[in-house]
């Protein structure tokens, strides 16, 4: 399981490189369009910027190894949908007569939206798994501590002891295993068995934590950071302005009622000219900031200064 | 200038606890003072460590009685944050106790909590870093350090504020001799040049009493020895044998007094009663003849676990590949006891995991004749049910327990055992029913780190188990840091490195004569002597006396 966790990776990359607030914005832009809309096309646009966010930034590997887990996750929600759903006017295919539940059949428009809530779900998981691996947790704790210090440090310690925990999970799964024969009761399901197991030791290993916690002083509850305040940098501000664009462009779109898209009863999506762009315009707000750093650098190469 | 740490008549007594955890304890220790805290389990080490920096009773609640001051500052009056320039306190378990995901940050944050900033900061978290030399590990990742690593990261943070005391609980005691000595001279190097206080709780005191100026031994909850290092070895030969150091108890055998506390102080001892250097043991040349090896080569039962050119690789998480065993091969047999030592990330887990099929290798074969019964690094990792009796399995569980002397806690929740109940419990999850409460053991039986944080009593009764599942004809493999318990318990030792076997032989052959990878009778008799337990080396000091008196050299006065 630890495998499905990304967690952060300095790459150097020009999003690396910009304030953690930023890049966190940045990073999580894309799931504003992806959880205000329904359509197919901007769905996927916006599945394209965090593909395109993780190539910029280096950390494709942490955006594959998130899909092992989301994309299973996507394709449950995927398959779910057209077995509880009853709308929908074109019958694909017609199932048995369930108890308490009806008919039940499967229809085009059902296969349809659950395909959107995956590809939701997709957009999501990974935005957020691109964000934990381009986006220094230290950095973050730092930048929330003075308006939510209590949540920063939460945050702070899940993205340490979430890998942890998830190691854990491995190591408990294992020793399961190793036990003599006719060992447990027999009724509890492996799962839950370690389920419980994983909360009792991670109650364990947070006494030490909070132990340590109290030790360094964390409870003296001073909330500025000790680090000098670091000036916006011209990747600070572009990043910043390529990720407020993103959240205006998806809230504009949909205050004017571009990409409308109805699954129930018969499919119908807006498929016009304004889509077209809404769509393409996400990406290339994605690409432009990397754009501009690479070619910054590339100027200040040629000035003979260090980027 | 007031005592570092001074507690007046203090007992301290957990919440539901039934009886109290300190009883009584008065003693003072002054600046720059280095001292050892020894005493078996539950004896109440850590609860005086808890005691000293505040956390008890700030943090874990109970009832304290009495006062605690450092350097002057009653605990009672200022909780563990606000003492924190003041005292500190390491524990054992690096991992936990670090809390953020970079190192930098990580010493950052008690210097941040204390309201530091801006140039004074970064001076502090550089200079911390040089004292503890882990300058190359601050920009690093947390997650990417290995265990010696991480302690010390852990004693960076702990020292940042710059505290006159530290406090130290059992900090050695998941590192391999190499990272385990680099981190004592560590303290040795902040108590000479720094002048830092240094409270050392210990279990494997043959490492640290060289360094001791002083030792507290306690047994239950109160103090039964205050003295200098010498002091407490001779106090312990009369009080507590498992606490003496082991070359002290060769000594101790072989009729010698005074104890010596080092290998140096046992050296000289050796050099003026004139028996040094001591020769190898009678009939070692004989044993380690090539011709009787071949022939005992030929004769030895066949293997029971057999592991082939066996390659395991792993993905480290960032992209990169880790090998952790290398082209290796290894062959058990029946009855054998094997040690299997080396530093950490050496190989030594994945190996035992191979061996019991949890893990596949990428290249070569392991084979195994039955079962490879596995007991893993953490015995927690084997409780899962609400009551002991639950986890064994019904139709041996009492038997079992009792075996286990753990048939008194059979309805207790595991969680609520000792360190030393969970390995035997644990030990039980794996082997009841198969060697523990009835039947025969599998035929191979893997221990990895099994010694972890137990007392000399606790090692004792597993050296004699583990001894009898070798008896039932078990080939019993222990993966361990603790080298004078690989000495007790083991016939043939097998040294790790970088994923691959570097020396495989009897015990002697292999201890004796190292320098990490050694005992400390080893240490003081030298490779000649081939000796590695007190039991061996005493015989031989012995002889070699007899052999000097009789030779008409003059024994030095002791």
């Amino acid at each position: 399981m630890s495998s499905f966790v990304p967690v952060f990776r300095p790459t150097g990359s020009a999003l690396h490189a910009v304030r953690p607030g930023v890049a966190a914005a940045f990073a999580l832009a894309p799931c504003v369009a992806a959880l205000t809309f329904d359509h197919p096309g901007v769905l996927a646009a916006a599945l394209a910027c965090v593909v395109v966010t993780a190539a910029a930034a280096r950390v494709g590997r942490e955006l594959r190894r998130a899909a092992r887990l989301a994309v299973p996750l996507a394709l449950l929600v995927a398959a779910i949908n057209p077995l509880v759903s009853r709308e929908g006017l074109t019958l694909l295919a017609r199932g048995p007569e369930v108890p308490l539940y009806g008919q039940l059949d499967l229809t085009l428009e059902a296969v349809v939206y659950g395909a959107v809530a995956a590809l939701r779900v997709l957009v999501v998981v990974l935005a957020f798994a691109v964000c934990s691996a381009a986006v220094d947790p230290d950095d973050m704790l730092r930048g929330l501590r003075r308006v939510a210090p209590r949540s920063a440090l939460t945050a702070s310690l899940a993205t340490r002891m979430v890998p942890l925990l998830a190691r854990d999970a491995e190591r408990l799964s294992e020793a399961y295993g190793l036990r003599a024969a006719g060992v447990g009761d027999g009724r509890l399901r492996k799962g839950a068995v370690v389920a419980r197991a994983l909360a009792a030791g991670g109650l364990e290993r947070a006494m030490d934590t909070a132990a340590a916690l109290e030790l360094r002083g964390y409870a003296l509850g001073t909330r500025r950071s000790g680090r000098a305040p670091r000036p916006w940098s011209a990747d600070d501000v572009v990043f910043a302005i390529a990720a407020t664009a993103m959240v205006a462009v998806a809230v504009g779109a949909a205050i004017a009622g571009i990409a409308a898209f109805d699954p129930y009863p018969m499919l119908r999506a807006d498929r016009g000219p304004s889509e077209a762009a809404f769509a393409l315009l996400l990406p290339a707000l994605t690409v432009a900031p990397f754009a501009l750093a690479v070619r910054r650098r590339g100027t200040l190469r040629h000035h003979g200064c260090h980027a | 200038m007031p005592d570092a740490l001074r507690l007046d008549r203090v007992s301290y007594t957990y919440p539901s606890a039934q009886g109290p955890a300190l009883h009584d304890v008065s003693l003072a220790l002054g600046e720059g003072e280095m001292v050892v805290l020894a005493g078996g389990s539950g004896s109440g080490k850590s609860t005086l460590l808890r005691a000293a920096c505040g956390l008890a009773p700030h943090f874990f609640g109970g009832t304290l009685a009495g006062h605690v001051r450092v350097w002057g500052r009653d605990t009672r009056d200022e909780g563990p944050g606000q003492l924190a320039d003041a005292v500190t306190l390491v524990l054992q378990d690096p991992e936990a106790q670090t809390v953020m995901n970079g190192v930098r940050a990580e010493i950052e944050l008690p210097l941040e909590s204390r309201g530091m900033r801006g140039p004074a900061l970064a001076r502090t978290v550089e200079e911390t870093a040089l004292a503890l030399g882990i300058a190359d590990l601050l920009e690093r990742p947390v997650r990417t350090l290995s265990g010696g690593e991480l302690q010390r990261v852990a004693l960076a943070a702990a020292l940042a504020a710059r505290p006159g005391l530290l406090l130290l609980d059992e900090p050695t005691s998941q590192l391999d001799p190499v990272a385990a000595e680099e981190l004592l001279a560590q303290l040795r190097r902040l108590n000479e040049d720094h002048g830092t206080t240094v409270v050392l709780a210990e279990q494997r005191l043959e490492r640290c009493l060289a360094a001791a100026d002083r030792v507290i031994a306690l047994e239950h909850g109160r103090v039964a020895c205050d003295s200098t290092a010498a002091g407490f070895v001779r106090w312990a030969a009369s009080r507590c044998p498992e606490l003496v150091p082991p070359a002290a108890r060769m000594m101790s055998l072989a009729g010698l007094d005074p104890l010596p506390v080092t290998v140096k102080q046992a050296r000289s001892l050796l050099r003026r009663a004139g028996v040094a250097p001591i020769g190898a043991a009678p009939g070692e040349e004989e044993r380690g003849s090539p011709w009787r090896r071949r022939l005992k080569r030929r004769k030895a039962p066949t293997a029971v676990l057999a592991l082939r050119n066996v390659w395991v690789e792993w993905d480290d998480g960032s992209g990169g590949t880790v090998t952790a065993l290398r082209g290796l091969d290894l062959e058990l047999r029946r009855g054998e006891t094997v040690a299997l030592l080396g530093r950490n990330g050496a190989g030594k887990s994945t190996l035992l995991r191979v061996a019991a099929g949890i893990v596949q290798p990428a290249r070569g074969a392991a084979r195994a004749e039955g079962d490879v019964a596995l007991l893993v690094q953490t015995p927690s990792d084997y409780l899962l049910h609400e009551r002991v009796v639950e986890e064994l399995a019904p139709d041996v569980a009492v038997a079992a327990l009792g075996e286990l002397g753990l048939a008194h806690l059979a309805e207790a929740d595991p969680r609520d055992l000792s360190g030393g109940e969970r390995q035997r419990l644990a030990l039980g999850v794996v082997l009841a029913g198969r060697g523990i409460g009835a039947g025969a053991p599998p035929p191979v039986v893997a221990l990895d780190e099994p010694t972890r944080g137990m007392d000399q009593q606790r090692k004792r009764e597993l050296a004699e188990r583990i001894q009898a599942l070798a008896d039932q004809d078990a080939a019993v493999i222990v993966a361990t840091h603790d080298v004078e318990f690989a000495a007790r318990v083991a016939r043939r030792c097998v040294l790790l490195g970088g994923g691959r076997v570097v020396a495989d032989g009897s015990t002697t052959e292999v201890l004796a004569g190292g320098r990490y990878f050694t005992t400390e009778v080893a240490r003081v008799l030298g490779p000649g002597a081939a000796a590695v337990l007190p039991e061996q080396g005493a015989p031989l000091v012995r002889a070699a006396l007899a052999s000097a008196v009789a030779t008409g050299r003059e024994v030095a006065a002791l």
